[in-house]
């Protein structure tokens, strides 16, 4: 029978299949962080059990890590105390833990794949929700509840329905200042935040072939935003020289062995998807968000829609709107902007930082504007100085944060004072999601470059 | 047994009628910092709930005091979002057992399932009689049968019945989670981690 990409990955993790019920799924690597991973080793000790393979778990902390003088304790007592139970606990049960100054800390989606810990064909969840970033290299991944992490630490296992399969293809070529975030949040607002609930997508189609692995990080990534469980893109020769080398990934023969084996991951040319859609890459436009949810997104040169083209109800969209102090019909071009964030696991890594700085090299950081600059992780950090990228940074007025999840949701210290706009790379604009109060714009990051040179929403293809 | 059994539920219900309530709302990221379940109730709906000066905002639903009991009814695509079990948590925490929506997200699903609050999906048009015979009558209560798998309203004696495949049902009404299954299991579990390529 003919097979998705999807189907031969996720068939051939199924443990057991319950008759009325969920698979068990076998999970090859298990990411954890602070925030959603204390809870289930108070589980575990309650029960009396222990880490069942503890060389597939991987902890990293970065929700509420501070983004300057990291070198310092943290301040925040309560965040101190999540970094090091996260410590204790990954100590304990022999976990590898890359912890605040480690030279492999990050995001922990931006240093799975960079270490290696992602791979083609593999089964990742970490209890957070853009897991789905990893799809990208042809894994099935995706974000998890507390709950699930203890299963997974006790026995490697979760319980799943298999979802629904839907691809999502984009044909043709991007005009110039559309970059891969733009294509994530256009596909959001077609389908709105819940289009793809149930499912789990394939992206296909030139625009993934042609996009770099950063690129397809970023809209796998996104793929939640829709709410998808995860999405993924078959893996190819840009896949494979990706991971090659990377410290934990396959070596010698083993290598070989796993390349023949990632080589038959692509969906069968007659497989069936529960549901295809079909995209035009010239429809796309540099985009923004202007409301409270990533589905509320549109080109940025258009006007606000009004509720009535909206899909949802209108109580619930006016509710959003006036929470951002906008109205219906309102341009987006000239929106006086306050903050600035380019960083997470969406648009944190080098391209990104490339990508800002075609913009902002040679400018001037508005004077009204607060930027927070926050790579991914500390190897993106290092590419930064070593590509000259932070010297062109420095020279326009801005400066170069260390990394973690930042203000993408406001854990620690970066948060958006209530009331300010921040236009923003990473994946959400719920109310308060970036400090309570605090008015998100999703955007690419060379739209927050033209906002953080400017002052106000501001269509970067003027200034590329 | 990880958790209180669940088989018949007859209460009033809270009405939340927005759509695409996400898990930042439910509970927000500042107060995710704790290192054990409980007490997140307290910050359900936290920014909702109270102003900055934790005074509570009169006009939201968990301020009115004539809106109460055990199952919280929501708009559509509710749980969107972040996949903090935090936020079911909160609502477990806060009293609730069932959330009635005619759309869930499914990371928050899953996480209520798996802590033994019961996910209700119903149809968008019994989701507006609930909400209008909830308006006209705070004292309106809702019956959630897990056996037979349905909801009534009991003013108007309007039923639907609800998925909910048969291993989850089980659990729910024994008590039991995924873990004792999963523990179960562990010597298949360990022959197919043999077979593993990397």
């Amino acid at each position: 029978m003919s097979k998705s990409l999807f189907d031969k990955v996720w068939d051939s993790h199924v443990v057991r299949n319950i008759e009325d019920g969920p698979d068990v799924l076998y999970i090859d690597r298990h990411l954890i962080h602070e925030v959603t991973s204390p809870v289930a080793f108070v589980g575990l000790k309650s029960r009396g059990l222990s880490v069942l393979y503890p060389e597939r778990t991987f902890a990293v902390a970065d929700h509420n890590t501070p983004t300057i003088n990291q070198h310092l304790p943290v301040e925040d007592p309560l965040s101190a105390n999540q970094l090091k139970t996260l410590e204790n606990n990954a100590n304990e049960y022999g976990i590898s833990h890359w912890g605040l100054g480690h030279q492999n800390n990050g995001i922990v989606h931006v240093v799975g794949p960079e270490n290696g810990i992602t791979v083609p064909g593999a089964t990742i969840v970490c209890g957070d929700s853009h897991t789905s970033t990893h799809g990208a290299f042809g894994a099935i991944a995706f974000g998890i509840g507390t709950s699930e992490v203890e299963m997974v630490l006790t026995t490697q296992c979760i319980m799943q329905p298999k979802p629904k399969k839907m691809r999502i293809s984009v044909n043709g070529a991007l005009s110039k200042g559309v970059t891969p975030k733009d294509v994530g949040l256009y596909i959001i607002s077609q389908l709105t935040t819940s289009g793809a609930t149930g499912y789990f997508v394939e992206y296909a189609g030139d625009v993934f072939e042609n996009m770099t692995m950063e690129g397809r990080m970023t809209v796998c990534n996104l793929s939640i935003e829709m709410g998808a469980r995860g999405g993924m893109i078959a893996p190819d020769e840009k896949t494979f020289d990706y991971i090659k080398g990377r410290p934990k990934t396959p070596k010698g023969a083993d290598w070989d062995t796993a390349m023949a084996y990632w080589k038959t991951l692509k969906t069968d040319d007659d497989a069936v998807f529960d549901k295809e859609l079909t995209f035009n890459a010239s429809d796309i436009e540099p985009m923004i968000t202007y409301g409270t949810n990533p589905g509320m997104g549109m080109g940025i040169s258009n006007n606000i829609p009004s509720a009535d083209v909206v899909e949802g109800g209108k109580a619930t969209y006016d509710k959003s709107l006036a929470y951002m102090g906008y109205a219906e019909n309102d341009q987006m071009i000239g929106k006086k902007i306050d903050y600035v964030f380019i960083g997470s696991c969406t648009n944190g890594r080098i391209e990104d930082f490339r990508a800002f700085a075609s913009i902002v090299k040679g400018r001037q950081k508005a004077d009204n504007v607060t930027a927070w600059l926050v790579p991914g992780s500390h190897i993106v950090e290092a590419k930064i100085k070593e590509e000259g990228l932070l010297d062109i940074f420095e020279a326009a007025g801005f400066v170069l944060r260390e990394p973690g999840c930042s203000a993408c949701l406001a854990m620690n210290d970066d948060k958006v004072p209530a009331g300010k706009y921040a236009v923003s790379t990473s994946n959400r604009n719920f109310e308060g999601r970036q400090g309570p109060g605090s008015r998100t714009l999703l955007a690419s990051p060379l739209v927050a470059a033209a906002a953080a040179v400017t002052g106000v929403v501001t269509d970067p293809r003027e200034l590329l | 047994m990880a958790y209180d059994k669940f088989t018949k539920l007859t209460s009033t219900a809270v009405p939340l009628p927005i759509e695409n309530v996400d898990t930042d709302q439910i509970i927000p990221a500042r107060f995710l910092k704790a290192t054990t379940r409980d007490g997140f109730g307290d910050n359900l709906f936290r920014d909702w709930r109270y102003n900055g000066d934790d005074t509570p905002k009169t006009d939201f639903v968990l301020n009115n005091p004539i809106y109460k009991g055990k199952i919280l009814v929501g708009g559509k695509n509710f749980g969107s979002g972040s996949s903090r079990e935090h936020a079911a948590w909160a609502v477990y925490d806060y009293g609730f057992r069932c959330v009635v929506s005619s759309f869930f997200a499914d990371i928050f699903k899953n996480n209520c399932l798996n802590i033994g609050v019961l996910p209700v999906q119903i149809s968008p048009e019994f989701s507006n009689e609930i909400f209008e015979a909830i308006y006209a009558d705070a004292n309106t209560e809702l019956e959630i049968n897990l056996e037979a798998q349905t909801i009534t309203l009991l003013s108007s004696g309007t039923q639907e019945s609800f998925d909910i495949n048969g291993y989850k049902r089980g659990n729910m009404l024994n008590g039991f989670d995924d873990i004792d299954y999963l523990q179960s299991m562990k010597s298949e579990i360990e022959t197919f981690t043999e077979s593993r390529p990397f």
